[in-house]
């Protein structure tokens, strides 16, 4: 699977809102573009990424092939416990990558 | 002056030819996005403004194009932003992107960077809590389109 990179502040404040950024590496084939044969080239694109904060849903994006290879998404959460945040991406064939990132609040 | 004949020629052959196509597909596509959205708003009714869309307004290379969506929201447990929806007009597709947001968000705020086929108006779209529709739209000029490159 892809990899995968995420940044999230090491420490923050209780109630602060922070960013979250993600980045993973992945060619997003549209479904629209032809090899030099002239036959189409399957659609391959992750669909899916979802962000869990201590268990619970943040954020979630259904992505279409109008996302830029190699998808990027920055979002904002407010910090509640110190504990972990869980990333999934799923691709069109069903495979998931899933990444985590400690966060301590303090 | 006096015209050539090539001038004369020219000239009807493009006020013929040109406008007809280009309009037709211009129109094909945003009847696609026009059915994209209605899918999100059901019946209810979309208000202009709280949406921003911050983007260039000339990109050189429409395979990546930075994108910024945010909402003016307070993001209480009573008053947030649902979901925001990306549209672009002139796309083979429409659909951009859905992100779902919620109160644990604290700020309505999302980016990415999209493909785009054209220079187009990029439309946003976000649900808020107490049922109502917002949209935000910018135009963005693009050099280098996306979608075509082998």
């Amino acid at each position: 699977m892809p990899q995968a990179l995420i940044r999230v502040p090491a420490e923050v404040k209780k109630g602060e809102i922070f960013e979250i950024k993600t980045l993973i590496s992945h060619a997003m084939e549209t479904g629209v573009r032809r090899d030099n044969t002239g036959r189409l080239i399957p659609r391959d694109i992750i669909n899916r990424f979802v962000c869990t904060y201590n268990g619970e849903e943040i954020f979630r994006a259904d992505l279409f092939p109008a996302i830029a290879a190699n998808p990027f998404l920055t979002f904002f959460t407010v910090a509640t416990k110190s504990g972990e945040l869980v990333f999934q991406w799923t691709d069109d064939h069903g495979t998931t990558q899933t990444e985590k990132a400690k966060i301590t609040v303090v | 002056m006096r015209l050539t004949r090539r001038q004369v020629i020219g000239a009807i052959v493009l006020g013929l030819a040109s406008p007809l196509p280009v309009r037709r597909a211009a129109q094909a596509t945003s009847e696609n996005a026009a059915a994209a959205i209605k899918a999100i708003l059901g019946d209810a009714v979309l208000r202009e403004g709280k949406v921003s869309l911050d983007m260039p307004s000339i990109a050189e290379n429409g395979n990546s194009v930075p994108l910024t969506v945010s909402v003016d929201s307070p993001m209480t447990a009573t008053d947030h932003v649902r979901s925001i929806h990306v549209f672009a007009e002139a796309n083979p597709r429409p659909n951009v992107a859905h992100f779902h947001l919620g109160p644990r968000a604290g700020r309505a705020q999302v980016s990415t960077r999209i493909r785009l086929f054209t220079s187009q108006k990029i439309i946003a779209i976000a649900a808020l809590s107490d049922g109502s529709f917002w949209s935000g739209s910018t135009e963005v000029v693009i050099t280098l389109a996306a979608c075509i490159e082998e």
